[in-house]
Protein backbone atom coordinates (compact mmCIF):
# COMPACT_ATOMS: atom_id res chain seq x y z
CA UNK A 1 0.00 0.00 0.00
CA UNK A 2 2.57 2.72 1.11
CA UNK A 3 4.52 1.38 -2.31
CA UNK A 4 1.55 1.80 -4.38
CA UNK A 5 1.59 5.54 -3.36
CA UNK A 6 4.77 5.99 -4.88
CA UNK A 7 4.57 3.47 -7.99
CA UNK A 8 1.26 6.28 -9.00
CA UNK A 9 3.33 8.84 -8.10
CA UNK A 10 6.04 7.54 -10.56
CA UNK A 11 4.08 6.14 -13.00
CA UNK A 12 2.47 10.08 -12.98
CA UNK A 13 5.34 11.40 -13.76
CA UNK A 14 6.83 9.52 -16.45
CA UNK A 15 3.56 9.22 -18.14
CA UNK A 16 3.58 13.25 -18.35
CA UNK A 17 7.38 13.51 -19.59
CA UNK A 18 6.16 10.44 -22.30
CA UNK A 19 3.74 12.68 -23.61
CA UNK A 20 5.51 15.83 -23.59
CA UNK A 21 8.37 14.24 -25.59
CA UNK A 22 5.41 13.01 -28.08
CA UNK A 23 7.05 9.52 -27.31
CA UNK A 24 4.76 6.32 -28.50
CA UNK A 25 5.74 4.06 -25.63
CA UNK A 26 7.97 3.47 -22.77
CA UNK A 27 10.41 0.84 -22.87
CA UNK A 28 12.17 1.01 -19.54
CA UNK A 29 12.02 3.32 -16.24
CA UNK A 30 15.45 3.24 -14.54
CA UNK A 31 15.23 4.40 -10.62
CA UNK A 32 17.82 4.50 -8.30
CA UNK A 33 16.18 3.41 -4.79
CA UNK A 34 18.22 4.19 -1.87
CA UNK A 35 18.33 1.06 0.87
CA UNK A 36 16.91 3.34 3.75
CA UNK A 37 14.55 5.00 1.69
CA UNK A 38 11.55 2.66 3.25
CA UNK A 39 10.52 1.53 -0.31
CA UNK A 40 10.51 -2.29 -0.39
CA UNK A 41 11.78 -3.38 -3.97
CA UNK A 42 9.84 -6.52 -4.43
CA UNK A 43 6.79 -4.60 -3.27
CA UNK A 44 7.55 -2.17 -5.84
CA UNK A 45 7.95 -3.74 -8.69
CA UNK A 46 4.20 -5.73 -8.01
CA UNK A 47 2.28 -2.43 -7.20
CA UNK A 48 4.41 -0.85 -11.14
CA UNK A 49 3.05 -4.10 -12.54
CA UNK A 50 -0.54 -3.55 -11.76
CA UNK A 51 -0.40 -0.12 -11.85
CA UNK A 52 1.00 0.48 -15.16
CA UNK A 53 -1.94 -1.02 -16.71
CA UNK A 54 -3.85 2.17 -16.38
CA UNK A 55 -1.32 3.94 -17.92
CA UNK A 56 -1.37 5.90 -21.37
CA UNK A 57 2.33 4.99 -22.62
CA UNK A 58 3.56 2.31 -19.70
CA UNK A 59 1.90 -0.57 -20.80
CA UNK A 60 4.95 -2.76 -21.95
CA UNK A 61 7.17 -0.61 -19.39
CA UNK A 62 9.96 -2.66 -17.52
CA UNK A 63 10.77 -1.90 -14.36
CA UNK A 64 14.90 -1.42 -13.19
CA UNK A 65 15.77 -0.63 -9.73
CA UNK A 66 19.60 0.52 -9.11
CA UNK A 67 20.06 -0.24 -5.32
CA UNK A 68 21.88 2.67 -3.34
CA UNK A 69 23.69 1.27 -0.50
CA UNK A 70 22.52 3.41 2.74
CA UNK A 71 26.19 5.30 4.16
CA UNK A 72 26.20 7.48 7.41
CA UNK A 73 28.66 10.13 8.34
CA UNK A 74 29.73 10.42 11.92
CA UNK A 75 30.86 13.82 13.04
CA UNK A 76 32.68 12.85 15.99
CA UNK A 77 35.40 10.68 14.35
CA UNK A 78 35.13 11.44 10.56
CA UNK A 79 34.76 7.99 9.74
CA UNK A 80 31.70 7.05 7.49
CA UNK A 81 29.90 3.33 7.91
CA UNK A 82 27.18 1.09 6.47
CA UNK A 83 23.91 2.17 7.46
CA UNK A 84 22.20 -0.71 7.34
CA UNK A 85 24.96 -2.88 9.75
CA UNK A 86 25.09 -0.03 12.59
CA UNK A 87 22.06 2.19 11.99
CA UNK A 88 22.55 5.70 13.84
CA UNK A 89 25.29 4.61 16.38
CA UNK A 90 29.04 4.68 14.82
CA UNK A 91 30.53 1.09 14.75
CA UNK A 92 34.07 2.91 14.48
CA UNK A 93 33.82 5.63 18.06
CA UNK A 94 30.01 4.69 19.01
CA UNK A 95 29.23 8.07 18.92
CA UNK A 96 25.69 9.09 17.58
CA UNK A 97 26.05 12.18 16.04
CA UNK A 98 25.86 10.69 12.81
CA UNK A 99 23.93 11.67 9.90
CA UNK A 100 22.96 10.06 6.79
CA UNK A 101 25.04 10.60 3.97
CA UNK A 102 23.29 8.77 1.09
CA UNK A 103 20.68 5.84 1.04
CA UNK A 104 17.27 7.61 1.34
CA UNK A 105 16.77 8.48 -2.19
CA UNK A 106 14.26 7.84 -4.55
CA UNK A 107 15.10 9.10 -7.67
CA UNK A 108 13.60 8.55 -11.23
CA UNK A 109 17.00 8.36 -13.14
CA UNK A 110 16.08 8.01 -16.61
CA UNK A 111 13.48 6.11 -19.40
CA UNK A 112 13.80 4.98 -22.33
CA UNK A 113 10.86 5.57 -25.14
CA UNK A 114 10.07 4.54 -28.58
CA UNK A 115 9.44 7.07 -31.16
CA UNK A 116 8.01 7.02 -34.10
CA UNK A 117 8.67 9.33 -37.34
CA UNK A 118 6.42 12.78 -36.84
CA UNK A 119 3.50 13.07 -39.47
CA UNK A 120 4.01 9.72 -40.65
CA UNK A 121 0.31 7.92 -40.96
CA UNK A 122 -0.10 4.74 -39.77
CA UNK A 123 -0.12 2.22 -42.82
CA UNK A 124 -3.12 0.59 -43.16
CA UNK A 125 -3.05 -3.33 -42.77
CA UNK A 126 -4.20 -5.41 -45.72
CA UNK A 127 -7.37 -7.01 -45.17
CA UNK B 1 10.99 4.51 -39.08
CA UNK B 2 11.40 3.89 -34.94
CA UNK B 3 13.77 4.89 -32.77
CA UNK B 4 14.67 4.23 -29.00
CA UNK B 5 15.43 6.80 -27.23
CA UNK B 6 16.60 7.89 -23.64
CA UNK B 7 15.63 10.46 -21.90
CA UNK B 8 17.19 11.88 -18.72
CA UNK B 9 15.39 12.64 -15.33
CA UNK B 10 17.39 12.65 -12.69
CA UNK B 11 14.70 13.93 -10.52
CA UNK B 12 13.27 12.80 -7.31
CA UNK B 13 9.63 11.17 -7.14
CA UNK B 14 8.58 13.56 -4.31
CA UNK B 15 10.46 16.68 -5.36
CA UNK B 16 6.97 18.36 -7.38
CA UNK B 17 5.50 17.39 -3.87
CA UNK B 18 8.70 19.06 -2.13
CA UNK B 19 8.05 22.27 -4.07
CA UNK B 20 4.22 22.32 -3.75
CA UNK B 21 4.72 22.29 -0.10
CA UNK B 22 7.29 24.68 -0.26
CA UNK B 23 5.00 27.28 -1.84
CA UNK B 24 2.21 26.57 0.71
CA UNK B 25 4.37 27.06 3.86
CA UNK B 26 5.66 30.39 2.40
CA UNK B 27 1.92 31.03 1.65
CA UNK B 28 0.59 30.13 4.94
CA UNK B 29 3.56 32.31 6.57
CA UNK B 30 2.60 35.49 4.91
CA UNK B 31 -1.06 34.97 5.63
CA UNK B 32 -0.29 34.60 9.42
CA UNK B 33 -1.91 30.87 9.26
CA UNK B 34 -0.47 27.78 11.31
CA UNK B 35 -0.70 24.44 9.91
CA UNK B 36 -0.23 21.98 12.35
CA UNK B 37 0.33 18.01 10.68
CA UNK B 38 -0.69 15.79 13.73
CA UNK B 39 0.85 12.08 12.52
CA UNK B 40 0.48 8.93 14.60
CA UNK B 41 -0.42 5.23 14.63
CA UNK B 42 -3.94 4.40 14.50
CA UNK B 43 -5.08 4.46 17.77
CA UNK B 44 -2.41 6.46 19.67
CA UNK B 45 -5.49 8.84 20.79
CA UNK B 46 -5.40 11.46 18.32
CA UNK B 47 -8.61 12.63 18.29
CA UNK B 48 -9.29 12.67 21.31
CA UNK B 49 -6.33 14.95 22.31
CA UNK B 50 -6.95 17.63 19.47
CA UNK B 51 -10.34 17.87 21.46
CA UNK B 52 -8.79 18.35 24.61
CA UNK B 53 -6.40 20.48 22.65
CA UNK B 54 -8.55 22.52 20.97
CA UNK B 55 -10.88 23.03 23.92
CA UNK B 56 -8.15 24.99 25.41
CA UNK B 57 -6.56 26.96 22.82
CA UNK B 58 -10.10 28.25 21.48
CA UNK B 59 -10.10 30.78 23.65
CA UNK B 60 -7.07 32.65 22.61
CA UNK B 61 -7.45 31.30 18.51
CA UNK B 62 -9.71 30.65 15.39
CA UNK B 63 -9.11 27.40 15.51
CA UNK B 64 -9.74 25.03 11.91
CA UNK B 65 -9.31 21.33 11.14
CA UNK B 66 -8.70 19.24 8.37
CA UNK B 67 -9.18 15.53 8.97
CA UNK B 68 -7.44 12.93 6.99
CA UNK B 69 -8.70 9.18 6.47
CA UNK B 70 -8.65 6.81 3.58
CA UNK B 71 -12.33 6.32 3.58
CA UNK B 72 -14.63 7.95 6.61
CA UNK B 73 -15.88 11.05 8.00
CA UNK B 74 -16.29 9.84 11.66
CA UNK B 75 -13.16 11.81 13.27
CA UNK B 76 -14.55 15.13 11.32
CA UNK B 77 -17.88 14.43 12.85
CA UNK B 78 -16.41 13.78 15.93
CA UNK B 79 -14.30 17.44 16.43
CA UNK B 80 -16.48 19.51 14.93
CA UNK B 81 -19.24 18.46 17.13
CA UNK B 82 -17.04 18.19 20.42
CA UNK B 83 -15.22 21.55 20.13
CA UNK B 84 -17.51 23.65 17.47
CA UNK B 85 -14.82 24.90 15.06
CA UNK B 86 -14.95 24.52 11.85
CA UNK B 87 -13.87 21.13 10.12
CA UNK B 88 -13.55 19.40 6.67
CA UNK B 89 -12.68 15.89 5.92
CA UNK B 90 -9.99 15.03 3.56
CA UNK B 91 -10.25 11.58 1.67
CA UNK B 92 -6.93 10.11 0.47
CA UNK B 93 -9.09 8.15 -2.10
CA UNK B 94 -6.75 4.73 -0.71
CA UNK B 95 -3.78 6.29 -0.14
CA UNK B 96 -1.46 6.27 3.30
CA UNK B 97 -0.97 9.58 2.90
CA UNK B 98 -1.98 13.36 2.27
CA UNK B 99 0.05 15.42 -0.08
CA UNK B 100 0.57 18.86 -0.66
CA UNK B 101 -2.17 19.16 -3.10
CA UNK B 102 -4.67 17.44 -0.88
CA UNK B 103 -3.88 19.43 2.33
CA UNK B 104 -3.97 22.87 -0.20
CA UNK B 105 -7.25 21.86 -1.76
CA UNK B 106 -8.70 21.06 1.70
CA UNK B 107 -7.16 24.78 3.11
CA UNK B 108 -9.76 25.95 0.70
CA UNK B 109 -12.64 24.34 1.88
CA UNK B 110 -11.89 25.29 5.19
CA UNK B 111 -11.99 28.60 3.99
CA UNK B 112 -10.32 31.78 5.54
CA UNK B 113 -10.06 33.71 9.07
CA UNK B 114 -8.44 31.00 10.92
CA UNK B 115 -5.06 31.42 13.41
CA UNK B 116 -4.34 27.57 13.59
CA UNK B 117 -5.24 24.76 11.46
CA UNK B 118 -4.98 21.06 12.49
CA UNK B 119 -4.39 18.29 10.12
CA UNK B 120 -5.11 15.01 11.87
CA UNK B 121 -2.84 13.22 9.19
CA UNK B 122 -3.59 9.40 8.35
CA UNK B 123 -2.97 6.95 11.26
CA UNK B 124 0.26 5.43 10.01
CA UNK B 125 4.11 6.45 11.26
CA UNK B 126 5.37 5.43 7.70
CA UNK B 127 3.86 7.56 4.48
CA UNK B 128 2.73 10.59 6.14
CA UNK B 129 6.06 10.96 7.25
CA UNK B 130 7.82 10.59 3.46
CA UNK B 131 5.09 13.19 1.91
CA UNK B 132 5.64 16.84 2.97
CA UNK B 133 1.68 18.40 3.45
CA UNK B 134 3.28 22.33 3.68
CA UNK B 135 2.91 22.50 7.09
CA UNK B 136 4.72 24.62 9.42
CA UNK B 137 4.97 22.59 12.24
CA UNK B 138 5.29 18.38 12.43
CA UNK B 139 3.63 16.66 14.95
CA UNK B 140 3.92 12.82 16.12
CA UNK B 141 2.09 11.74 19.20
CA UNK B 142 3.27 8.51 20.38
CA UNK B 143 0.99 6.93 22.64
CA UNK B 144 2.53 4.66 26.29
CA UNK B 145 0.82 1.03 24.82
CA UNK B 146 2.76 1.63 21.55
CA UNK B 147 6.56 1.17 23.76
CA UNK B 148 9.18 3.43 24.23
CA UNK B 149 11.11 1.82 21.34
CA UNK B 150 9.27 3.42 18.51
CA UNK B 151 11.55 5.96 17.77
CA UNK B 152 14.25 3.21 16.76
CA UNK B 153 11.49 1.56 14.35
CA UNK B 154 10.06 4.46 12.83
CA UNK B 155 12.48 6.80 12.60
CA UNK B 156 11.87 9.09 9.71
CA UNK B 157 8.74 10.50 11.47
CA UNK B 158 10.68 11.15 14.53
CA UNK B 159 13.24 13.31 12.71
CA UNK B 160 10.91 14.92 10.76
CA UNK B 161 8.43 16.76 14.03
CA UNK B 162 9.08 19.44 15.91
CA UNK B 163 7.04 18.02 18.57
CA UNK B 164 6.78 14.64 19.97
CA UNK B 165 3.80 14.24 22.31
CA UNK B 166 3.80 10.88 24.71
CA UNK B 167 -0.13 10.23 25.25
CA UNK B 168 -1.81 7.94 27.15
CA UNK B 169 0.57 8.58 30.46
CA UNK B 170 -2.61 7.75 32.98
CA UNK B 171 -1.71 4.38 31.39
CA UNK B 172 1.58 4.16 32.47
CA UNK B 173 1.19 2.02 35.57
CA UNK B 174 0.38 -0.67 33.58
CA UNK B 175 2.68 -0.70 30.62
CA UNK B 176 6.53 -0.98 31.18
CA UNK B 177 7.34 2.30 29.30
CA UNK B 178 10.45 3.87 30.05
CA UNK B 179 9.65 7.75 29.52
CA UNK B 180 13.88 8.65 30.06
CA UNK B 181 14.49 5.99 27.57
CA UNK B 182 12.14 7.19 24.79
CA UNK B 183 13.76 10.62 25.62
CA UNK B 184 16.96 9.27 25.03
CA UNK B 185 15.33 7.68 21.61
CA UNK B 186 13.79 10.71 20.57
CA UNK B 187 17.18 12.83 20.97
CA UNK B 188 19.45 10.18 18.84
CA UNK B 189 17.05 10.76 16.16
CA UNK B 190 16.40 14.53 16.42
CA UNK B 191 18.03 16.56 18.49
CA UNK B 192 16.05 19.65 18.22
CA UNK B 193 12.62 17.77 19.25
CA UNK B 194 10.46 18.77 22.17
CA UNK B 195 9.03 15.68 24.42
CA UNK B 196 5.89 16.48 26.14
CA UNK B 197 3.81 13.35 28.35
CA UNK B 198 0.62 13.87 28.70
CA UNK B 199 -2.89 12.67 29.26
CA UNK B 200 -5.85 13.82 27.67
CA UNK B 201 -8.20 12.00 29.98
CA UNK B 202 -6.71 13.40 33.12
CA UNK B 203 -5.73 16.64 31.95
CA UNK B 204 -2.03 15.97 33.29
CA UNK B 205 0.85 18.30 32.11
CA UNK B 206 -2.14 19.56 29.42
CA UNK B 207 -0.55 23.21 30.68
CA UNK B 208 2.60 22.48 29.18
CA UNK B 209 1.14 21.40 25.57
CA UNK B 210 -1.30 24.53 25.91
CA UNK B 211 1.72 26.16 26.63
CA UNK B 212 4.11 25.40 23.45
CA UNK B 213 1.42 25.84 21.15
CA UNK B 214 1.26 29.68 22.12
CA UNK B 215 5.39 30.20 21.97
CA UNK B 216 4.88 28.07 18.56
CA UNK B 217 1.81 29.85 16.56
CA UNK B 218 2.64 32.64 14.65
Amino acid sequence: MHELGIVMNVLEQVDAVAAENKAEKVLKITMEVGEVSSVVPDLFLDAFNWAKKKTAFLQEAELEMIIIEGRTYCKTCGESYQTTAYGKKCPHCGSYETYLLTGDQVIIKDIAAVFGEAETPEPVPEK
Amino acid sequence: MQEVRTILLSKSVFEDNDRAADKLRRDLREKGVSLVNVMSSPGSGKTTLLIALIRRLALKFRIGVMEADIDSDVDAVTVARETGCRSVQLHTGGMCHLDAGMTAEGLRELGDGLDLIFLENVGNLVCPAEYDTGATANIVILSVPEGADKPLKYPLVFQKSDLVIVSKTDALPYFDFDMEQCRKYIGARNGAAEMIPVSAKTGENMDALENWFIRKII
